[in-house]
């Protein structure tokens, strides 16, 4: 048994531009997911039966199917509904829909958590309705629940390999491409899984560390 | 392009999902198995072994399940074993479930109750009695709804080793799609087949939290 990492690293350039891809990737999705997250948390508290029962179905079904076939289903099977899609689209639009239903459940818990006298403390001082949602009732619950929402971020990010399987070109793509040039499949992979490895610590301190100064009071490590 | 009826397609898809069944039954109770070990390695409170399973367990945790997939396919040939998809799936599957339950039991044990431990090595038990006579069982109670939520990232685990060609029920989804070209339907029969095996534990892993938080 031999390893040989010289021939690897040759390609360092590629594997920057993967790592690159994978983290942007991930956080776009965070972002938007966030967004969506906060939506059907919100949705699923209007009381609206349908509704509920809509999202519910959503979070569930994604929450119980494997991301892989999620992924294929966007990529492959939306374009036989006349929705083309290009693959980096597509794992957007995979990843979105993944990373919303977990922060939805999430999301939840930390806005039933806030009391309903808090609500009515911010209307009796003559906040806005979305005053009252976004600083009374939204922020503390973020506070709340970032750290669950900083480590499914993260599982998030590290399931986001798969979407090399429709050639979007991240880090494990490009960790393929490498291989396929050098046949040095363990070494290749090995170095990957280290990057990926770092990244996930990186990113998840400096989410905490995001969270620490967006919510101030919330007591840290906590 | 072969015609292949709608009633074909599902019973070859539930064909295949016997082989995911099957991975998911070996990855979890075979990850179970190093699991244990690991678990009482953590909680032995000898650093000669705490430390390797916690290294273990972390290393597995922060990295994507397709790296433990292909280091096990690419790497183990190294290492002068013959190496299917089959192994590779399994002993990665394996090693991901492991660390996980590892975490889970770890945290239920140490909600038991420190007293516990030093009443049942006063009276003499050794420290695998106490473990399995004394702290074990009620660990078991706290342990069960996250074991069994777990076993869904078991299941959801194994379409991953489609990747390196083993056949199971995402491989099949696809091999499938390419003779059929109907994407839509294929992949729609597959997600419902996951979601078929998957969310009964999900209802159980919830009911018994439930269930556990009255008490």
């Amino acid at each position: 048994m031999e390893l040989r990492f010289l021939e690897v690293l040759r390609y360092a350039d590629l594997l920057l531009w993967g790592a690159l891809l994978s983290v942007v990737l991930a956080t776009a999705a965070g972002v938007a997911g966030l967004l969506l997250g906060i939506l059907c948390a919100e949705g699923q508290r209007l009381g609206h039966r349908g509704l509920t029962w809509a999202i519910r179905a959503y979070v569930e079904f994604i929450r119980n199917t494997p991301f892989l076939v999620q992924l294929f289903f966007v990529f492959f099977g939306l374009p036989s509904l006349g929705l083309r899609l290009d693959a980096l689209s597509a794992a957007l639009i995979a990843l979105v829909l993944n990373i919303a239903a977990y922060f939805t459940e999430i999301l939840r818990a930390g806005l039933e958590a806030s009391p309903a006298g808090q609500a009515e403390a911010g209307r009796a001082l003559g906040l806005r309705r979305w005053q009252i949602f976004l600083l009374v009732q939204l922020r503390p619950a973020l506070a709340k629940v970032w750290p669950a929402l900083v480590s499914q971020f993260v599982l998030v990010f590290l399931g986001s390999a798969v979407v090399s399987q429709i050639s979007v070109e991240d880090l494990t793509f490009q960790g393929q491409f490498i291989q396929s040039r050098t046949f040095r499949a363990f070494e290749i992979y090995l170095v990957i899984t280290l990057l990926y490895a770092g990244l996930a610590f990186a990113l998840r301190r400096a989410l905490l560390e995001l969270g620490a100064r967006l919510f101030p009071w919330q007591r840290r490590g906590a | 392009m072969r015609q292949f009826s709608d009633w074909q397609i599902l019973t070859l898809l539930l064909g295949a999902a016997e082989a995911t069944i099957w991975l998911s039954l070996v990855a979890f109770l075979g990850g179970g198995l190093l699991g244990l070990l690991l678990t009482l390695a953590r909680v032995s409170e000898r650093r000669a072994l705490d430390l390797p399973a916690a290294g273990i367990i972390a290393a597995v945790q922060s990295v994507p399940l397709l790296m433990l997939i292909f280091l096990c396919f690419f790497g183990l040939p190294l290492l002068g074993l013959r190496v299917s998809p089959w192994l590779a799936a399994c002993a990665s599957l394996v090693l991901f479930a492991a660390a996980f339950l590892a975490d889970i039991w770890r945290s239920a044990i140490q909600a038991v109750p420190k007293g516990q431990w030093e009443a049942g090595r006063a009276l003499g038990l050794s420290f695998l009695q106490v473990f399995g006579l004394v702290v074990a069982p009620q660990a078991l109670r706290l342990a069960i709804p996250p074991t069994v939520g777990f076993s869904v990232q078991v299941v959801k685990g194994t379409a991953l080793t489609s990747i390196i060609g083993f056949v199971e029920l995402t491989r099949a989804g696809t091999m499938l799609n390419n003779v059929t070209f109907r994407p839509f339907f294929v992949f729609a029969l597959v997600a419902l087949i996951y979601f078929a095996l998957c969310f009964p534990l999900s209802l159980a892993s919830r009911r018994l939290e439930r269930k556990l938080a009255r008490q």
